[in-house]
């Protein structure tokens, strides 16, 4: 296929609908009598013009607004499906999936499980919707874009009377015998921010032309956002741990390579009190809440970084870096690393007392101490009495055959099988203990260990987080947000001045807002022997409502 | 302090609906028909708005400063906060083209988004630690902006149809838009329904059996037509239930939706019996005078305005609070993925009327379907789709 020359002398590429310069249709599609399709200004774009190979018609099918738009709807309604009930993300981790759904919604919640909605928006489907989406975008910004480009940049100041005619916007006026001050007008246009261009006595006005680039820069922004998206999954981008640390406990922080370590100096937890001053504008709330309201997770802690290399089994030389007060709001920030304040347990056991005790006499001989998470094989006692620790349970239950056993490695329910060496019994005497329990499983013992007390401390729970994607995903919200108020809150406004013969044609067009463009040219025109012009789209000739679009 | 806030409260309520018959009077003077040019009324009707607006601002600040944070922080400041915002995003549309007729519509939906709104709980409560952050503030009176402007829309959307809609021959159109009026009415009859029995002072204790099968106590405050799971009543002299649903099912919650509906029947029906006509051909000669290319560019303009406005609230910041609060930024959250819904809906709006040239009453089809959209993630979201969100 050759370009195509307008008679205008322009040359044009092919596939061009209307001539880039003079704006007559230089493609044959168009019915004379009806507007102008001012869709991207008639220009060539790639999509309209080629449909053979197998790239023409993958490009044709992403760059239609039509599929665009079917994407739009149908990732609409997927998303909406996973809100019905909870994603797996959020149900308690106590229970599985599998059993979840079906327990809390019945049938409803099975099938829900079967089909995979539990994890929809990780599921590979939703995952290829996402991409077609970010491919219609990509794609139909590039088919419209250049073409776009090129044609408002090669337009002329006189455009085709043709052209002029068919503007949804067009007036005559004929001046044979008055006097037009077209500096007057050009004065007017100027004040109202209009470019000027002059030819002849010709004029063409435009402003907001940036405008039209508004939905170019947000799909950019989009699609770099859905690539920083993608980026997450690249490894060393992206850190999701969590560390639980007790009070006084110091932990190497999970994701940073033994980088860093973090000491849990204390766990704060405050709520609410209808007692204090400051929360005397919640006396209400409070009463009627019945619980407690939380006001305050905090953890102070102390951020050590490891210097230099560490040998295996050698302790890591460690430098303080700071002290901080991490709360919900406030994570730590370091290195790209954040802390945050995510879960919390108070009054975990951290170290139980008891007392080696003759049964009959109450006659105590010693104390012993064990610390839950660290206890020691032996305690010696007054001379001649010692206790070993034979078993430990920190989170005790019985198996089904009776035996002892733990549930996990944290003190919620500490047990002890101690064995206690005493002078009169050196062999020893054995005896279980746990929680308000006491066994002797060889019989009766002389001696028994007595619970002397328990030293409580809390735990706090931080979430570590690196995301080195966040700063692309913010460049594309920000190149999104530029976009689309550019696109908005602007409007593209063109009126077009022709002198001819004795005649006075004025023509408007806009991306969108005909209320405004009216109002500008009637600010223009107003006290000058110049009509109006009308909205060619509100007469009979042109009543094709609904059809009439502006690109 | 939060007395006189409350008490500005329901003085802007009574200025909106002054300010509603004022504009109303203004459409019916003839020397308001032409567009642009404003009579007495209308003067009158946007001045009445203006003060009704500063008193709710008056509210806003002084709960603001009772509290020690903005009040937006549950549902009925929420709210409270979108009604104002709607009547602010008004303010603003009326000044740009200065039509009545949008204010005859407008405020009373604001009306009845802060009647709606105070049937929540009204005390002052403290923030918990996950919102004690000034992007509270940030996120959430900009979602709320952006909401209402996206509202306007949809005021903007109804006048066309009413207007547009044929009324002489029922059809599709007709229905829907019935369907459109029957709900602003079931929202007024729960309105009735909640503020009556809340003035009476009604409660009935229930004792059900949860999911679990654990017993459970359950509080009514409107007679319980819709019972829980193996329900038994405290008081024998209480209504008993007629129906009992099962566990899995919120039956309280249940109850009131029941209720709401029935009053919406009951007002819907009593309005059809009295008038003899359809809603919408009741109140057409209202909207005779109203220019139709007009209302449809304030309802698109609208939506222009406020999606920008709504994504910066409700994505943007929304997500950069979510990373500091909630160690990440997206985490598909109900209210999160509706959020998602409504700029999908409102991007796919857009695309269809400038690529595809849907203006005039599709466009405004879809502007109802929006709203529905924004109505649903305030609502069902809170209340029925349990997540990060209910506060409330």
């Amino acid at each position: 296929m050759d370009e195509l020359k307008c008679e205008c002398g322009h040359v044009n590429p092919t596939g061009t609908i209307l001539c880039e310069a003079c704006g007559k249709a230089v493609g044959n599609r168009q019915n004379e009598n009806k507007l102008l399709d001012m869709r991207y200004e008639g220009s060539a774009r790639r999509s309209q013009t080629y449909n053979k190979s197998i790239i023409d018609k993958i490009w044709n099918f992403f760059s239609s607004v039509k599929v665009g738009v079917s994407l739009i709807v149908i990732a609409l309604v997927a998303s909406s499906i996973g809100t019905i009930f909870p994603q797996e993300t959020y149900i308690p981790s106590t229970i599985p999936a599998s059993e979840y759904y079906e327990q809390e919604y019945g049938a409803f919640g099975k099938l829900y499980y079967l089909l995979g909605f539990h994890n929809l928006y990780s599921s590979w489907w939703y995952l290829v919707i996402i991409g077609m989406l970010g491919m219609s975008i990509l794609i139909a910004s590039i088919d419209r874009f250049f073409p776009l480009y090129r044609s408002l940049k090669n337009q002329k100041v006189v455009r085709h009377d043709s052209f002029m005619k068919r503007q949804r916007i067009f007036g005559i006026t004929n001046v044979s015998n008055q006097e037009v001050n077209l500096e007057q007008i050009t004065e007017r246009l100027k004040k109202q921010r209009y470019r000027i261009r002059e030819e002849n006595g010709n004029i063409l006005a435009e402003k907001g032309r940036f405008s039209r680039w508004g939905p170019y820069v947000n799909h950019i922004g989009l699609i770099i956002f859905l690539i920083g998206g993608l980026l997450r999954s690249v490894p060393g981008m992206y850190v999701d741990k969590v560390v639980w640390l007790r009070e006084g406990e110091m932990k190497e922080i999970p994701g940073t390579n033994g980088e860093y370590y973090l000491k849990n100096n204390a766990f704060i937890f405050e709520v609410y009190d209808k007692g204090n001053k400051e929360d005397e504008a919640f006396v209400k709330a409070i009463e009627k809440t019945g619980t407690a309201i939380a006001k305050n997770y905090q953890s102070n802690v102390t951020l050590y970084k490891q210097e230099g290399e560490v040998l295996p089994g050698e302790k890591p030389q460690l430098q303080k870096v700071k002290d901080f007060e991490i709360k919900v709001n406030e994570p730590l920030k370091h290195d790209h690393y954040a802390l945050y304040q995510v879960d919390y347990k108070l009054n975990e056991f951290s170290k139980m007392s008891f007392y080696l005790m003759d049964k009959k006499t109450e006659e105590k001989f010693g104390t012993l101490t064990i610390d839950l998470n660290d206890p020691k094989p032996s305690y010696q006692l007054k001379k001649g009495y010692s206790v070993e620790l034979m078993s430990y349970f920190p989170d005790f239950e019985f198996k089904e055959n009776g035996e002892p056993t733990t549930k996990t490695r944290i003190p919620n329910n500490p047990a002890f099988i101690f064995k206690m060496v005493t002078p009169d019994k050196p062999e020893g005497e054995v005896s279980f203990v746990a929680i308000r329990e006491n066994i002797e499983p060889a019989g009766e013992n002389v001696y028994k260990m007595a619970f002397a007390g328990v030293e409580t401390r809390n735990a706090t729970a931080l979430t570590v987080r690196k995301d080195l994607t966040l700063g692309i995903l913010f460049a594309g919200g920000i190149i999104f947000m530029i976009g689309v108020v550019q696109g908005a809150y602007w409007n593209h406004r063109r009126i077009w001045v022709k002198r001819k013969g004795e005649e006075i044609w004025i023509a408007g067009h806009t991306n969108k807002n005909w209320h405004g463009l009216k109002r500008d040219i009637a600010l223009v025109v107003q006290t000058t022997p110049l009509f109006e012009p009308t909205d060619q789209l509100n007469e009979e000739k042109f009543s094709n409502k609904g059809e009439e679009i502006s690109g | 302090m939060a007395e006189l806030s409350g008490n500005l409260l329901y003085a802007s309520f009574f200025l909106y609906l002054i300010a509603t018959f004022l504009f109303g009077g203004s459409i019916q003077d003839k020397k308001g028909a032409e567009e642009k040019k404003q009579n007495k009324w209308a003067k009158l009707g946007i001045t009445i708005t203006i003060i009704g607006f500063v008193t709710q601002i008056g509210y806003f600040i002084m709960r603001w400063v009772a509290a020690g944070h903005a009040p937006v922080s549950n549902l009925f400041e929420f709210t409270t906060f979108f009604g104002m915002m709607l009547v602010g995003a008004f303010i603003w549309i009326y000044f740009i083209y200065k039509t009545p007729a949008l204010g005859l519509f407008a405020l009373p939906v604001a009306i009845v988004i802060i009647a709606y709104a105070s049937m929540f709980p009204r005390e002052i409560s403290p923030l918990i630690p996950a919102l004690q952050s000034d992007w509270l503030h940030i996120h959430v009176t900009t979602a709320a902006l952006g909401q209402a402007v996206l509202a306007i829309s949809f005021v903007a959307a109804i006048i066309y149809l009413v207007k547009s809609v044929d009324q002489t021959r029922s059809n599709k159109r007709t229905f829907w838009l019935e369907v459109v009026m029957f709900a602003l009415m079931c929202t007024i009859g729960f309105v009735i329904v909640s503020s009556t029995f809340a003035m009476t002072g009604y409660k009935e204790s229930i004792t059900w059996v949860d999911k679990k099968g654990a017993e459970a106590e359950l509080e009514y405050h409107i007679p319980s037509l819709i019972g829980p799971n193996e329900w038994t009543l405290a008081d024998e002299n209480q209504m008993k239930p007629l129906i009992e649903v099962p566990a899995i099912i919120n039956a309280k919650k249940l109850n009131t939706v029941v209720w709401s509906v029935g009053a919406g029947f009951i007002l819907y029906g009593l309005f059809r019996l009295i008038v003899r006509k359809r809603v919408a051909a009741f109140i057409q000669p209202v909207v005779k005078n109203v220019n139709l290319d007009l209302i449809d560019e304030i309802s698109y303009r609208s939506v222009l305005i406020g999606f920008p406005i709504f994504t910066l609230g409700a994505l943007i910041f929304a997500m950069i609070w979510a990373q500091i609060a909630w160690t990440r930024f997206w985490g598909w959250d109900p209210k999160e993925v509706w959020a998602l819904i409504t700029w999908l809906f409102y991007a796919a709006f857009l695309h269809l009327r400038l690529s595809r040239g849907w203006q005039g009453e599709r466009s405004a089809w879809l502007a109802l379907i929006g709203f529905g959209i924004i109505m649903f993630n305030l609502i069902a979201v809170n209340l029925v789709l349990a997540g990060l969100h209910s506060y409330a």
